[in-house]
């Protein structure tokens, strides 16, 4: 079954359908192999007579590798190669790039570029020789510091006239902020194992977007892509940082080829900071004009970021600030400033994750000068339509989570003056932000084939990366075909597979979900004409096909031989039509320490409108996480670079402080009841980045009601929190 | 001349720069233990040693000489999976799954840890015997770092796990 959704799909079928499994909140299929340590990871798989490999990289912010002397370290025990084809990438693809990254790595642009690898019998022979071996250089000089060069226009959206509308306006808010940059930093890091036979290649990689990444690595290595397998059935974690083909991978590829055996590459945990994507930092303006009443007349977001020359993707700040809030008059501005730090790319939530908070700091600070109660403001200000292009928009909970979170959460709704509530050396505060993230489906395959026995087998490329594919497809194809989901052997990250979307930009879900529910309507398609009845006239039950005058058992009707079905998803004109997108609302309880400025968030709560619920248990997690994320990137986490070299000073987990367990405390999530037809056959959206999108404004909002400091820097660190406090 | 991993011996590795944590995934060919920083910053590679959780990265094979080793795969099976290993599958206590057997070795010992009246810094009375709160399950478990920010589930799994012991 093929289908190119021109139009909203809001038959709902999966709501009449008899199996009850789809949003039931089920344990995740794969979760005993991953309790157990079973689940097997890119790096993990025994192969015969495996290399090791250790990529080497070169401490110059930009220039050239003149030489690299493989002498150095031939002799040294167990080590057989040096690889410094010029075939090796210096950097990772952007995600869903489908051609080679950059190349040749000797071409060197940022600090800790990989330029060789070194192979050896075991991995501390590979290791030693990668610190021995003698690499000759010449550096020069280029721009590292995003605020020291010029920039350049990316994108503008104007209406009306916003410096207008500000002159005029009752009430308005015109701040500047800075955010710093982010990393992914999954805990899997980097990983592959290639093998190179008759002229074929097969790597186990650590990767979010199979169909891309083949595309990327046979381009890399000058090879057709039915010549590359790739296989990432366990990811340890992506977060946009294995979208694309990354350095080890093409460098073990090329490694096993040159030498005839499989070679094994894991990055480092400081290579991974240093040379995979970092999300850019931002220096962003956000202006509200508003009228007596806390209505928008103008809104205008402008923000700077950076990436290395050459480079396509520009944070895309603005992303949701397009469409959130009303005002007639409007600038939007995104600038980029190109630098040499390593590759600007997508870190989870790739615009909204630093550009909605921003907006919604400044939201709470027209609230207070307009003495409206921050909620109510921000429901005042919801558009009727597209502000910058008219289209209507789809399906849309921001009211519903910002009223249904307010009550769970116990917002009071008032006006409100900061520094009201203290607990001995405490300053105790409460905020709010929307959440939104634009929603996005790309085309997607899957085959579903029905076993003799009644079972059923989910085939695509598509990978979990921790994100819950394995149930949700699972729940897909038993609502369909009236199987339990335990029935139902989900298999995934295998390029041998049908093509699906891989998982970024929270497309996975609805993708993937959508090309699997046109599989199986493939196969009630394909049963209802062995039955010679109309395909919406079956029911689909535990294993028993019913229609009106009969039943039988799905094994007798299969009759001994397989059935199988391809679904085939492409989005068309109605993701064109309409707005789209994911919305919510946080609320955060803090505490501020009146004498050191450290914040720690007490409790936070989190309503969130993301279509149709596949696995109410898997999708709570993912926001659980995006929440978790809100709190690191609201507190600790930055990249922190020299501003001589560029280079990037906490590679490491001790220096790049992501959340512990004891800085999330308990978190409530609301899954709003939501069917949005125009976003997919299967009326989902995407869930996994919307919980990372605004969180850390509400954050911001409730530091200032607590002790009023209002902070515009992130991350809100003691010593930014203490200076903006109010001295008394 | 040997370590001890999940009642097994295995002799001494050659190469003396052979982390414990190498040792265990490549010559025990125990891969359930993970290699997240290889500095001792994340806590995947957390095994029970001698009836103490340590990050396995930080400690050379060689010194280990004699040790009683505990990993993820001596904390249960696919066919027996423990008490742990069970409510973190109840809670979805886990993601992606790379930081998990860390956190269920690191849950498993730090529960003897707070048996025995180990304080810690969210121990308000340093003399009584600590109490399973969940602020102690969170500052106990604040070693093992996990990005997909399981952790409101994980504590609700310890809490659950440790339910079931007492």
């Amino acid at each position: 079954m093929h289908l190119k959704q021109d139009k909203p799909d809001n038959r709902n079928v999966l709501d009449t359908t008899a199996q009850g499994v789809i949003g039931a909140p089920l344990t995740r299929p794969e979760g005993l192999l991953k309790v157990t340590g079973t689940a097997t990871y890119a790096a993990e798989y025994e192969v015969e007579g495996c290399l090791e490999g250790v990529l080497v990289s070169v401490p110059i912010m930009s220039g050239e590798v003149l030489s690299i002397d493989e002498d150095s370290v031939l002799a040294m025990p167990g080590v057989v190669a040096v690889i410094s084809d010029e075939r090796l990438t210096g950097r990772a693809a952007q995600g869903t790039a489908g051609e080679a990254p950059f190349q040749p790595a000797q071409t060197v642009c940022y600090w800790g570029q990989p330029v060789a690898l070194v192979v050896a019998e075991t991995f501390e022979q590979a290791r030693d020789a990668a610190k021995h071996l003698v690499i000759e250089t010449r550096a020069q000089d280029v721009p590292v510091d995003p605020e020291k060069v010029d920039t350049k226009v990316e994108e503008t959206t104007r209406t009306g006239d916003l410096a207008h509308a500000m002159a005029e306006a009752a009430h308005s808010v015109d701040v500047e902020f800075t955010t710093e940059g982010h990393a992914s930093a999954a805990m899997e890091p980097h990983a592959a194992i290639a093998q190179w036979q008759d002229d074929s290649l097969t790597v186990h990689a650590s990767l979010q977007m199979l169909k891309f990444n083949r595309a990327e690595l046979a381009d890399s290595l000058g090879l057709k892509e039915e010549q590359v397998r790739l296989v990432s059935p366990y990811v340890g974690g992506g977060f946009g940082s294995k979208l694309g083909i990354s350095q080890e991978a093409v460098a073990a590829s090329l490694a096993a080829m040159h030498l005839g055996r499989p070679v094994r590459v894991v990055m480092s945990r400081q290579q991974v900071f240093q040379t995979i994507m970092r999300r850019s930092e931002t220096h962003q303006r956000v202006r509200l004009a508003a009228d007596n009443e806390g209505r928008l007349t103008g809104f205008g977001h402008e923000a700077r970021v950076s990436n290395l020359p050459g480079e396509s993707f520009a944070e895309p700040v603005l992303q949701s600030s397009q469409f959130l809030y009303a005002g007639e008059n409007r600038l939007l501005q995104l600038e980029i400033a190109r630098i040499h730090r390593m590759t600007a790319g997508s870190v989870r939530a790739p615009g909204e994750a630093v550009g909605v908070q921003t907006v919604e700091q400044a939201m709470d600070m027209l609230a207070e000068k307009a003495g409206i109660d921050p909620v109510e403001l921000r429901l005042r200000n919801i558009p009727e339509k597209h502000p910058a292009n008219g289209k209507p928009f789809s399906s849309r909970k921001l009211a519903e989570a910002l009223r249904e979170g307010a009550k769970a959460f116990g917002w009071e709704p008032r006006p409100r003056k900061p520094r009201h509530t203290r607990e001995g050396e405490w300053w105790i505060g409460t905020g709010v932000a929307s959440a939104a993230r634009v929603h996005a489906v790309v085309e997607a395959k899957a085959r579903v084939t029905l076993r003799p026995d009644g079972t059923a087998v989910v085939e695509t490329d598509m990978t979990d990366i921790g994100t819950g594919t394995y149930a949700i497809l699972g729940q897909v194809a038993g609502e369909m075909l009236g199987l339990m989901p335990d029935d139902i052997d989900v298999r995934l990250g295998d390029t041998d597979f049908p093509a699906g979307s891989g998982s970024g930009g929270s497309w996975g879900a609805a993708s993937c979900g959508s090309a699997v529910f046109l599989a199986c309507e493939g196969l009630r398609k394909k049963l209802a004409e062995r039955l010679k009845v109309a395909d919406d006239g079956l029911t689909l039950k535990d294993g028993f096909v019913r229609w009106d005058g009969g039943e039988k058992a799905l094994t007798e009707l299969l009759d001994g031989k397989p059935l199988d079905a391809t679904g085939h998803f492409e989005p068309g004109d109605s993701t064109e039509d309409m707005a789209i997108s994911s919305y919510g609302a946080f609320f955060a309880e803090v505490a501020v320490n009146h004498w050191t400025g450290e914040t720690r968030v007490r409790r936070m709560t989190g309503a969130f409108g993301i279509g149709r619920v596949l696995n109410a248990r898997t999708a709570r997690s993912q926001c659980l996480g995006g929440m978790t994320w809100c709190i690191g990137n609201a507190l600790t986490e930055t990249l922190l670079f020299d501003p001589n070299d560029g280079h990037l000073v906490n590679c490491d987990l001790a220096e790049y402080h992501v959340p512990v367990n004891r800085d999330v405390p308990d978190l409530d999530v609301l899954l709003l009841e939501e069917r949005d037809g125009s976003a997919s056959p299967i009326q989902a959206k995407g869930v996994g980045e919307l919980g990372l999108c605004g969180g850390a404004g509400a954050i911001a909002n409730a530091i200032y009601d607590a002790c009023g400091a209002r902070v515009f820097a992130y991350p809100m660190a003691p010593n930014r929190v203490l200076a903006a406090m109010p001295q008394n | 001349m040997a370590i001890s991993i999940n009642g097994q011996d295995y002799p001494l590795p050659a190469d003396p720069r052979t982390s414990l944590l190498d040792f265990i995934r490549r010559e025990a060919g125990l891969t359930g233990t993970k290699k997240g920083c290889d500095h001792g910053q994340c806590g995947a590679c957390t095994v029970i040693v001698n009836g103490i959780r340590i990050n396995s990265c930080l400690s050379l094979a060689v010194t280990n000489d004699g040790d009683e080793v505990t990993t993820i795969e001596g904390l249960g099976t696919m066919a027996a999976p423990g008490t742990m290993q069970e409510a973190f599958m109840a809670h979805d206590g886990f993601q992606c799954g790379y930081c998990t057997p860390g956190q269920i070795c690191s849950a498993t010992a730090m529960l003897q840890e707070l048996a025995a009246g180990w304080p810690s810094d969210a121990t308000a009375d340093l003399e009584a015997a600590p109490t399973l709160t969940d602020e102690e399950i969170r500052e106990r478990m604040s070693g093992n770092l996990c990005r997909c920010g399981a952790y409101a589930n994980i504590v609700a799994a310890i809490r659950d796990a440790a339910g079931e012991h007492a």
